[in-house]
């Protein structure tokens, strides 16, 4: 499998803070890769940098070995990187069919084409029966699908997914890691921040753990979880000992 | 846009073209003109503001450019009034796209924008006063020649028709925006443009190409008053007056609709007749009365209108 997006060495400061500090990683082609850690840890800022929403203060990030550093959202979409945002950004006046639409206009510049593929992405996301109603009158699960499906709407080759599962209730979720993993298996590399478990160790090839800032670990789902710094990462300074030391009691 | 996405548009243009066959009035019809340049001013504000969500509070930059450019070039160089007509929307859809440009790039969205628009509306009109080649304070009259190869009529009708014509031409091109790609990525930097911008949409060029039209149309209204009234003066031109007439109508009869400046203007200068009308006998009241009325039009707004012709055509 070919590298698809590399992140080299990537900080992002803001005044005094520094936000991201070094971080590297790359996702490869075809895969589901998990960008997981604490709150706060930067990851959300990570995916404004990948999506050319902020500039990282140093660092680069490279799109199949092109440096794409910086470049501006709206180019980096028609390039084939699209993202959803982890607070819903839905077009509150329009119905879910133009909020696809609006991503489907990307590649296609007649209206009626656009809608198609519009309606098509909603049966992917489940949004069918919700194709009229005002994307403000959704559900919270309602309004994720049709953020997931704008961003597929713009017919992404790798797909920046920022907790979509957030806020759902356990049946919500059970229904959409199934959408996630069919966006996969339809040929789009996934790249998600992810904080429910369940998700991420039913749906991710690859994990990558940031906290404070720092990559500090990455791997299969399975090793990054027995990963004593990352337990630490998540439940303080020598939680992971105390763990071991119970379950050996 | 296909016959079916223009009928109501043609039936309005139709029905309206009717007019003159029936009312000969001169202060009917010159009333009926009046509010067709005002609702030509209104749907270029529209298209800006309406669609595209970026609420312009000086509009009197593009409707003053149009006048004075068709004033100017016919008074002092002697260029057909129909050549200075067209030649105002250009230059007026210039002013914008480089108000546009300076506004936009540096990333001025809300009342800051509306207060930069109104401050170019003003910087126009202290000018425009100032310099002898407009005509200064003293305005600039364009000669009474009444042959329609001089875009003047002898009798109103005619002038009413082209009018409308112009009004009809811009329903229909708002008509168009709505069902095309720009307009969907016009509506979605209304909604929301970091979202917009992420869906692939280069909301710089959107917002830009929205100005240009929007000054363009609110430019042809500023000629066709001046060709009309035949004079123009910088209180007329880059008054501040022009500006809020542009915003009012639309929002009054529904922004972001392709009727909606059309209602507005119609509600609104009915509306100030009707004052005037009634109460002629202390001079001011009918302001005032006006004045409230418009506070409660703007408080309770007639949305149902415009909702419901929407829910008729949609799709």
């Amino acid at each position: 499998m070919s590298t698809m997006l590399q992140v080299q060495g990537v900080s992002m400061r803001f005044g005094g803070l520094l936000a991201v500090a070094d971080a590297s990683f790359e996702v490869a082609e075809g895969s589901i890769t998990g960008l997981i850690g604490p709150n706060g840890a930067g990851k959300t800022t990570l995916f404004a940098i990948v999506s050319g929403f902020q500039k990282p203060s140093s660092g680069q990030v490279l799109w199949r070995g092109e440096d794409i550093t910086g470049r501006k959202p709206h180019l980096l979409a028609r390039q084939g990187l699209s993202r959803t945002f982890q607070i819903v950004q839905p077009f509150a006046g329009l119905s879910v069919r133009e909020n696809i639409a609006v991503g489907a206009f990307l590649r296609h510049k007649r209206r009626a084409e656009a809608i198609a593929v519009a309606e098509r992405v909603a049966e992917q996301v489940g949004l069918t029966a919700e194709l009229d109603k005002p994307a403000a009158a959704l559900t919270v699960s309602g309004r994720k699908r049709v953020e997931l499906g704008k961003a597929l709407a713009t017919g992404p080759r790798l797909l920046l997914l920022d907790e979509v599962l957030a806020g759902l209730n356990p049946s919500e979720v059970r229904d959409i890691v199934p959408v996630v993993r069919g966006i996969r298996d339809s040929g789009v590399t996934v790249l998600m921040i992810e904080h429910v478990m369940q998700a991420v160790m039913n749906l991710c090839d690859r994990v990558h753990v940031l906290a404070q800032g720092r990559i500090i670990a990455n791997g299969t789902p399975a090793q990054v979880v027995a990963n004593p710094a990352v337990v630490e990462a998540y439940l303080g300074h020598g939680a992971a000992t105390r763990l071991a030391g119970r379950a050996d009691a | 846009m296909t016959l079916r996405d223009a009928w109501p548009v043609l039936a309005f243009g139709l029905v309206a073209a009717l007019l003159p066959a029936f009312v000969t009035a001169g202060t009917l019809l010159n009333f009926a003109i009046f509010t067709l340049i005002l609702c030509l001013a209104a749907q270029g504000w529209n298209i800006l503001g309406g669609y595209g969500g970026q609420y312009s509070f000086g509009h009197a930059a593009f409707f003053g450019t149009g006048a004075y450019c068709a004033g100017i070039l016919q008074v002092r160089y002697g260029v057909n009034p129909y050549v200075t007509f067209l030649a105002g929307i250009a230059l007026a859809a210039a002013v914008g796209a480089v108000i546009g440009f300076l506004s936009f790039r540096s990333g001025l969205r809300g009342s800051y924008f509306a207060l930069v628009t109104l401050a170019f509306a003003e910087v126009f009109r202290v000018l425009a006063n100032a310099v002898p080649f407009t005509g200064g304070a003293a305005g600039l009259l364009i000669p009474l020649d009444a042959r329609p190869v001089n875009f003047q009529f002898g009798e109103r009708g005619s002038f009413y028709l082209i009018v409308l014509a112009l009004v009809v031409l811009a329903l229909l091109l708002t008509r168009a925006l709505e069902r095309s790609r720009l307009g969907a990525q016009l509506v979605a930097v209304r909604e929301n443009e970091e979202a917009a911008r992420a869906l692939g949409v280069d909301a710089l060029r959107v917002k830009l190409a929205a100005i240009t039209l929007s000054a363009g149309i609110t430019g042809a209204a500023g000629g066709l008053y001046a060709q009309y009234f035949l004079y123009v003066d910088s209180t007329i031109a880059y008054g501040t007056w022009i500006s809020v007439e542009a915003l009012l109508a639309p929002i009054i009869g529904g922004a972001g609709t392709v009727f909606g400046p059309v209602v507005g203007a119609i509600v609104l200068h009915s509306l100030a007749e009707a004052t005037r009308s009634l109460v002629g006998r202390i001079p001011g009241i009918d302001l005032v009365i006006y004045g409230i009325v418009l506070i409660l039009v703007v408080r309770f707004p007639p949305r149902r209108l415009p909702a419901l012709i929407r829910a008729r055509w949609r799709r």
